[in-house]
């Protein structure tokens, strides 16, 4: 079955959902899941980029000419990227645990001493 | 000397890279031994900067390249490929020139945190951030490839929100570091999507292969629109600047002026999409004007908003926001004219360009005064401060030299840059020129008043007397560093500026050629 630009379709979804979620939503650790959204988002699209129907895995010291292979760049674009996506959520979360130890709470209402 | 020239780039990147993680190693020996590796440290990478500024000012700002994993370092293009895809360092003047910066602001840092970490716990993660977060800004400075300048992006993100956010114990710097690290990562994000749709095009992640191959298509102007948002936010340009003072207000002093310093990276980044990568394939004239109107908008919240400020720490942060304007205001113009390249464009660049080197020395200077401010009084609130010039008479006569020459008072370096920017857009528009003044004039109504409330007034007891050594030293630099360039503005333009404004102006040719071959 050709799945045609369904993925693309699938990785504008979330980054949308993801900053609707950013900019909507009061808990922190919410916001996080936002952000987490667009990353993963943007993770399909790059992974998608690369895709090529029915292509095989790109190792090769010499590779067969009529063969059909997917990009390997997007591929270690998308590995870089969801390592760095690692550091970033787990450094988000660990800001959000002493929140609440500070403030007692993870609501982005009541977290504001620092305005204006 | 020379084989230590030509390696320059790629060990600006890895000595602090590889100190970073070895900080806490010797952090195990002893304090003694932590800071003389930390200062030894700073001190190479000042130099490697220093020579590589050398050997590209000496050619008068033409790219040379760094390539990792050929048979040699000056070889992009495998035999026989057309496509680079190595990776690749590619160094020209304006590169240089931001290497310069920042290892002018990492280096009186490092020296100003000795003494300040003296009395506090947390410098052994403090020196290791640091150094983390000077290698990804010279990353984004020097690397010549899209995709590399995503990845140190968002090391300096990462490290920078470690900064901020490391004394877990302060309550703000949890809260700052939750909303700044949320933001960069967003802004982080933009990037790397318009860095995907640039590959799915054009099948190539090089800046120099991009740039050559781009069309200004529909998707094209989607992916810039995608940088300008995601650099923008990232320089802290209004409105898109609410994680700026919080930042540079809660992170610790000597670190305030280096985050300025990842900023201008950020602003270098953008810079470097606008003229070289994209260049002419789209209309200038539109982007210059939206460029402008971020910068007269930066400019104007950003002094209105200090105006209002009683903390100390985020009355200069908001100074710092408004000067990202003058920078943006600059290149806008700059940009704008950039099709017809007529004289005045060329001077916006010089005092852009220039102004971004000041604006580092005089808000470097503020931010370590204030850590030396706030050491002695024990608050960062305005209106309990008063009479620290009756026991700190160096200080406040550095803090004065800093704050003049950040509203742009002429003996001091901030005039030369702002009068450059003011002449050149006085004749896009007057309207600009008018706002960019009257700007300057209120911030130097902001920082007489934070003087005054400071400084003057009558003698208070239990106040801690001058400031050590260690915290003199790097002001004294600092403030040495405004005042030649002040007093010798077109030295430094001759020599350094204008290099760096001619790489963003005419350099495209140049830079692409270099790597493709021809050109």
């Amino acid at each position: 079955m050709n799945i045609g630009n369904l993925p693309f379709v699938a990785a504008a979804l979330l980054v949308v959902f993801g900053i609707y979620t950013f900019l909507f939503k009061r808990n922190l650790i919410k916001l996080v899941i936002g952000v987490s959204l667009v990353e993963t988002g943007v993770n399909l699209f790059l992974v998608t980029l690369g895709y090529r129907t029915a292509g095989i895995a790109p190792i090769y010291t010499f590779a067969p000419e009529a063969e059909r292979m997917v990009l390997p760049t997007p591929q270690a674009l998308t590995l870089t990227s969801i390592v760095i996506g690692l550091a970033t959520t787990a450094l988000l979360l660990s800001f959000a645990v002493f929140i609440h130890r500070h403030y007692g709470t993870l609501d982005v209402r009541k977290v504001k001493e620092l305005r204006g | 000397m020379t084989a230590l020239t030509n390696h320059a780039p790629v060990l600006l990147i890895a000595i602090p890279l590889l100190g970073a993680f070895g900080v806490p190693l010797i952090g195990k020996l002893g304090r003694t031994a932590r800071n003389t590796f930390v200062g030894l440290l700073a001190l190479i990478t000042a130099a490697f900067a220093g020579l590589l500024a050398a050997s590209v000012f000496g050619q008068a700002g033409a790219p040379s390249l760094y390539v990792l994993g050929g048979q040699g370092f000056g070889i992009p293009l495998p035999s026989g490929s057309t496509v680079p895809i190595r990776i690749i360092l590619e160094v020209d003047g304006m590169g240089a020139f931001m290497a310069l910066i920042t290892a002018l602001i990492t280096l009186t840092g490092a020296f100003f945190s000795f003494s300040y970490w003296k009395e506090r716990s947390g410098g052994t993660l403090f020196y290791s951030l640091l150094m983390l977060l000077t290698a990804g800004i010279f990353g984004m400075e020097l690397t010549g490839d899209m995709f590399n300048f995503f990845v140190f992006l968002e090391v300096t993100s990462i490290a920078a929100c470690g900064l901020i956010g490391f004394r877990v114990w302060l309550k703000n710097s949890q809260e700052a570091g939750f909303k700044v690290m949320a933001l960069y990562t967003l802004s982080g994000l933009f990037v790397l999507l318009a860095v995907g749709l640039l590959y799915g095009q054009y099948g190539g992640l090089n800046i120099a292969y991009l740039a050559g191959a781009l069309t200004g298509s529909t998707i094209d102007i989607v992916a810039l629109g995608l940088l300008l948002t995601g650099l923008a936010l990232k320089a802290g340009a209004v409105p898109m600047h609410m994680w700026a003072p919080d930042a540079y207000g809660e992170a610790p002093a000597p670190m305030s002026a280096v985050l300025v310093a990842n900023s201008q990276a950020s602003l270098y980044g953008l810079f470097r999409v606008l003229f070289t990568l994209f260049g002419l394939t789209v209309s200038v004239a539109a982007l210059g004007w939206i460029l402008i109107v971020l910068a007269l908008m930066t400019i104007f919240v950003g002094v209105t908003m200090a105006l209002i400020q009683n903390d100390i720490k985020r009355l200069i942060a908001y100074g710092a926001v408004s000067q990202i304007g003058y920078m943006l205001l600059g290149v806008g113009v700059g940009l704008a004219v950039s099709a017809a390249k007529p004289d005045y464009g060329f001077v916006a660049m010089q005092g852009g360009i220039f102004h971004m080197i000041n604006d580092a020395a005089c808000i470097g200077l503020l931010f370590l005064a204030s850590g030396v401010i706030v050491r002695a009084t024990g608050t960062r609130d305005l209106n309990k401060m008063g009479g620290l010039a009756h026991s700190m008479k160096w200080t406040s006569v550095l803090f004065i030299i800093g704050a003049f020459a950040l509203a742009g008072v002429p003996p001091f370096n901030g005039f030369a840059s702002k009068f450059l920017i003011y002449e050149a857009s006085f004749k896009l528009s007057p309207f600009l020129a008018v706002v960019a003044v009257l700007s300057s004039i209120l911030l130097l109504a902001v920082f007489v008043k934070v003087f005054q409330a400071a400084f003057l007034g009558a003698r208070q007891e239990g106040l801690t007397s001058e400031v050590p050594m260690g915290m003199m030293v790097p002001m004294v630099a600092l403030a040495l560093v405004v005042i030649a360039f002040g007093l010798f503005p077109g030295f430094f333009v001759d020599k350094i500026v204008t290099p760096a404004a001619n790489a963003l102006w005419y350099g495209r040719d140049a830079y692409i050629g270099l790597v493709l071959g021809g050109g």
